[in-house]
């Protein structure tokens, strides 16, 4: 079983982990185009590479985001949200 | 005739300790010590098997587990694997897949006519009549195969552990104990595994008669060191993410969590492939070293060695010291060898050949052991030479041609191995952080390069783990001179040469595979079946990239490798499945339930009351009068289980308003709002009400089995959204009771501190106050159809509560109602059960609820799609429907029955009953809007394939203006 890292937890097995699915960041929904929103709503990206994850700590109730890279299957680095932050800026 | 040696030195057996056992009903003795096949050979036993395709002899080979020529069942068990398994007491054992004993097995004519059963032969040869086929199969399953299960088996429990340690070595031996001191030493808690008895790996069979190994073993394994322990007779079965591996032992799974893994699992000797080279006699040389020093057996009597490395010379002067009288030592390579062993050999007497292989066994008259062997020059490259073949008599054969490195794990850990020429064998070409080989399975050869390269691997592990600690440079000191030949293979013209014994797959076999192009090794793997039997290919792998190799004309590096899968060896199902902890979660309210007669449930995770059996009622009557009770006097159900979230902050309206489809911001303080909540594509995914207790204090429902979900999402979304809210569960702290019925407010009256009337306590109202002396909280609810009464209490004091209740309502005629009573209930309403009346798909409009979607407000999940759905035309909806009055039991529809016109499917009943308030049965079912009106009528197809008909009817079936509940 692997080990993710929770931001305030430290190493824990997967086990007490869940995935939340890809980072996304929603559309303006006043604004954004039927096929807009549709690609938002029901597509994902499955490309291999580094991707941006949502997981939650069940144990203590923390989300938070993981960069895996899904080729390697490894977790490259795990961090707290902070609202409108994008990857690039959070540390 | 017993061959038991006198007491060697090291030998693993306690005289002390005689063990009866019985072996096909013949009597025998072992000691304590002892494995079944050890003490089978002991006691002169050579016919130990029979072969799982052609029935053919087999006897000890590896005495490893890396073959399974001897498998036993006693009464209770099958196919235990007697190389490893402890000889117990008063065992009574009979070998497996033989028709009438090990000599006399009937079927051992299947290998004079095995010429008729190529490789794949069942597929072609039965393939038509096609309806033939599992005829043959069954018959072909019989005749060809391992033990039978035994049918009265009894559950054994297996406990699973959870272990840590900072470095686990795998494997005993001179490289894994060197390991192990070294990093312990550096004060790493070291953990060292070996499925062996004893620890020691090669020092306990190989270098027996070697003084200065002798001594290092002593020195690694002296007592003392704290943060070193060493568990034997564990097999390390599993190699999983970030080191944690899955330790098998007698009694339980070990689920080790490591920092650090030195793997040090040695190599695998491996056979020579020859005619008859499966014969009872013919063995690995390491396998007569083990009988001979750990179980102190004389494997043979008169014997020959092949080898081509310097182990099998000192094999050799083990068999002499052992007493066994050597024909000649077979050196496969040109150059006789010159080192000590050699020299030894040669100082004792003992012919020497070199350039000669043994192309035969020589069986004896029925084929159960042999009588000597066929020798016969072999030109320089390698092939034997058709002059110059002859005889030498003997009843045993010890091979030692070379090794495979036991990799399994390094695979299954994410590592790489490449070719090595040189050496002729698999060497580890990465590996991830924090692994380490060393030993034989890194291409060391030799005690003391093996213990020096486990001292650099252990070191290399510990400046792994701490930065303080230099880093170890070193390299690995691979042999000069291989102990690997590189094609110890000798095929016959017409007598088989077998390359896997667990499978009976021979040479020829390879070749019939290559021709009909299975010729890629994972393919060939699979059409012949070598390496997938229960040994997977220890002794057969490497031998049949070879001669793929060969077929094809390329290297073994271009033919490559099967996968190694989990686990390293057999694991039984009882290990795996462990005790199976799983949730389960009751309420507080359990031991009154179950006094009062409750028939359980599963809820998710939650244990509920389905109804509460009576004497003398049917299940349905008894759920019929619960019903009745809430319809005409007062009910009590347990809905603890509903999840309940506490929304507070100055935000917290606001919030509420993006999570549900609802307007709540402007709710007034102490009024409550049904609440449907939507996905980000429109579906309905929960619903529950929402009640404001204070400007900035929300208290939310949710579906027993959403609970936890909506939960995450809402603390999630609040995340994203950034805004001021603190969400706390309080799912598990509250416990819940719903009373209900027409006299459900009578009997609250005294019970409750404050005005519960009408005008006081109206229809969708909160209040926080007590009942019975508890501070609760009180939603005014009509979920069932009657006045209701949701009362959420501290979960410690529930019971007394709920004690209370039914105290006060003695006079009410109240009743306890189960779940089932509730769905009878709601369902007469019409109410919806989110994932019962509603699918993955199902958006409000189709569940007929956009009264509960306000559009109007700026933003709610799932609010954009619904738009795009709503501009679309609605493909079909919920509705209610009703069979006639006289509508027998037989003829009632069930969940998911489907609703069909025209032949095709337009719909499907979501729910249904019968109802006991209106005396019929009634139901949902999504159908197409153009038949929603009432009166349209549903041809409704049931289990047996007849159809009933049911009439669309206006809902709620029962107190259409909702009267009774909002009262």
């Amino acid at each position: 079983m692997k080990l993710l890292r929770c931001p305030v937890n430290g190493l824990r097995p997967l086990s007490e982990f869940l995935f939340g699915g890809e980072v996304r960041e929603m559309p303006a929904a006043e604004t954004a185009a039927d096929d807009e929103w549709a690609d938002y709503v029901f597509n994902r990206q499955g490309e291999p590479g580094v991707r941006k994850e949502w997981w939650y700590h069940t144990a203590s109730g923390t989300w938070f985001i993981a960069e895996r890279d899904n080729l390697k299957d490894e977790f490259v680095r795990t961090y707290l949200y902070s609202p409108g932050a994008t990857a690039a800026e959070a540390k | 005739m017993t061959e038991r040696l006198p007491p060697q030195r090291g030998e693993w057996i306690d005289r002390s300790q005689p063990l009866k056992f019985r072996f096909e009903g013949r009597s025998h003795t072992g000691f304590a010590g002892d494995t079944i096949t050890s003490a089978l050979a002991a006691n002169g036993e050579r016919l130990l098997g029979r072969s799982f395709k052609y029935h053919r002899a087999r006897g000890v080979y590896s005495l490893a587990n890396h073959d399974v020529n001897v498998l036993v069942e006693d009464r209770r068990r099958t196919n235990i694997r007697g190389d490893v398994t402890p000889l117990w007491a008063g065992a009574d054992l009979q070998p497996v897949n033989t028709f009438g004993g090990l000599a006399g097995d009937r079927l051992k004519i299947i290998d004079w006519f095995s010429k008729l059963l190529p490789v794949g032969f069942y597929y072609k040869a039965f393939h038509s009549p096609r309806w033939l086929f599992p005829f043959y199969e069954r018959r072909m399953r019989n005749i060809a195969g391992l033990g039978a299960v035994n049918a009265e088996w009894k559950r054994e429990h297996f406990a699973t552990v959870h272990d840590f340690c900072d470095l686990l070595v795998i494997g005993a031996g001179p490289a894994g104990l060197s390991a192990a001191v070294a990093a312990a030493g550096l004060g790493l808690r070291v953990v060292v595994v070996d499925e062996n008895q004893r620890p020691g790996g090669s020092f306990t069979y190989q270098w027996r008669n070697d003084a200065a190994a002798a001594k290092l073993l002593d020195g690694l394994t002296a007592a003392g060191v704290a943060n070193l322990e060493i568990r034997c007779s564990t097999v390390a079965a599993g190699y999983y993410a970030d080191h944690w591996v899955a330790l098998v032992d007698q009694q339980r799974l070990t689920k080790m969590r490591a920092r650090s893994v030195v793997l040090a699992t040695g190599a695998i000797a491996q056979p020579a492939v020859f005619a008859n080279n499966d014969l009872p006699g013919v063995m690995l040389a390491t396998a007569a070293q083990r009988l001979i020093h750990q179980f102190a057996v004389k494997p043979f009597h008169r014997g020959v060695v092949l080898t081509a490395n310097d182990d099998g010379y000192r094999a050799a002067l083990d068999l002499c010291l052992a007493g066994v009288n050597l024909e000649a030592v077979l050196d496969l390579r040109q150059q006789p060898a010159d080192s000590d062993a050699a020299t030894a050999v040669k100082k004792a007497g003992i012919p020497i050949h070199c350039g000669q292989a043994v192309t035969l066994a020589l069986p004896h008259r029925g084929k159960q052991g042999i009588r000597g062997v066929q020798i016969c020059p072999l030109d320089a490259q390698g092939q034997p030479q058709s002059s110059g073949v002859r005889e030498l008599a003997c009843d045993g054969l010890a091979m030692s041609v070379g090794f495979a490195p036991a990799d399994g794990l390094f695979y299954q850990a994410g590592g790489r191995m490449a070719w090595s020429e040189e050496l002729q064998q698999f060497i580890p070409k990465s590996a991830p952080d924090g692994l380490f080989a060393a030993g034989r399975v890194n291409g060391v050869y030799g005690y003391e390069q093996e213990a020096a390269d486990g001292r650099r691997a252990g070191m290399a592990a510990a400046s792994f783990l701490s930065r303080d600690l230099p880093s170890t440079p070193v390299d690995a000191e691979r042999p000069r001179l291989s102990p690997n030949h590189p094609y110890p293979i000798f095929p016959h013209p017409t007598t088989k040469c077998f390359v896997d014994l667990d499978e009976d797959v021979h040479y020829k076999d390879f070749v019939n595979a290559a021709q009909e192009g299975f010729d890629q090794v994972e393919l060939m793997k699979r059409y012949s079946t070598f390496g997938m039997g229960t040994s997977q290919g220890k002794l057969a792998n490497v031998n049949a990239i070879r001669i793929l190799a060969r077929i094809k004309g390329q290297s073994v590096a271009e033919t490559g490798v099967t996968t190694a899968r989990p686990f390293i060896h057999p694991v039984t199902l009882g290990h795996l499945a462990g005790r199976g902890f799983h949730p389960h979660r009751r309420t507080p309210m359990e031991g009154r339930h179950e006094a009062l007669g409750a028939v359980w449930m599963n809820a998710g995770d939650w244990s509920r009351p389905a109804y509460y059996a009576r004497k003398g009622l049917t299940v349905a009557a008894a759920i019929a009068e619960e019903v009745s009770a809430v319809r005409t006097a007062s009910g009590l159900i347990d809905v603890g289980t509903l999840g309940k979230i506490e929304v507070n902050g100055p935000d917290a309206g606001e919030f509420i308003e993006r999570i549900y489809t609802g307007r709540f911001a402007r709710m007034k303080v102490g009024t409550a709002r049904y609440a449907l909540m939507c996905d980000e594509s429109g579906v309905i995914i929960d619903d529950g009400l929402v009640a404001r207790l204070a400007d900035d204090r929300f208290y939310v429902t949710t579906t027993t089995s959403a609970a936890g979900a909506v939960y995450r999402e809402m603390q999630r979304w609040a995340m994203i959204w950034g805004v001021q809210v603190v969400l706390a569960s309080a799912t598990g702290s509250r416990a819940g009771i719903n009373v209900a019925g027409p006299k459900a407010r009578q009997l609250l009256t005294g019970l409750c501190d404050f005005d519960i009337s009408a005008t006081a306590f109206p229809y969708m109202s909160v209040r926080e106050g007590q009942i019975a002396g508890v501070n609760a909280r009180f939603l005014r609810v009509g979920f069932v159809g009657e006045w209701g009464c949701e009362i959420h209490v501290p979960a410690c004091c529930a019971a007394a509560v709920w004690d209370a209740i039914i105290q006060a309502g003695k006079s009410h005629g109240i009743r306890p109602f189960g779940v089932e009573a509730q769905r009878i209930l709601r369902l007469e309403k019409s109410h919806i059960i989110v994932s019962q009346d509603t699918d993955g798909l199902t958006n409000p409009m189709e569940a007929n609820m956009a009264w509960a979607v306000k559009d109007e407000k700026p933003f709610f999940i799932g609010q954009r799609s619904l738009r795009i759905i709503g501009r679309r035309p609605l493909k079909r909806i919920l509705v209610g429907f009703a069979l006639p009055k006289e509508t027998e039991s037989a003829n009632m529809p069930k969940e998911c029955n489907l609703i069909i016109a025209d032949r095709e499917i337009i719909g499907r009943v979501t729910s249904v009953t019968r109802s006991p308030t209106l005396n019929q049965v009634i139901g949902m079912a999504f159908v197409p809007p153009e038949r929603s009106q009432p009166g349209t009528p549903l041809r409704i197809r049931l289990d047996n394939g007849e159809s009933v008909t049911a009439t669309v009817v206006a809902t709620p079936f029962y107190d259409p203006k909702g009267k009774r509940q909002s009262e």
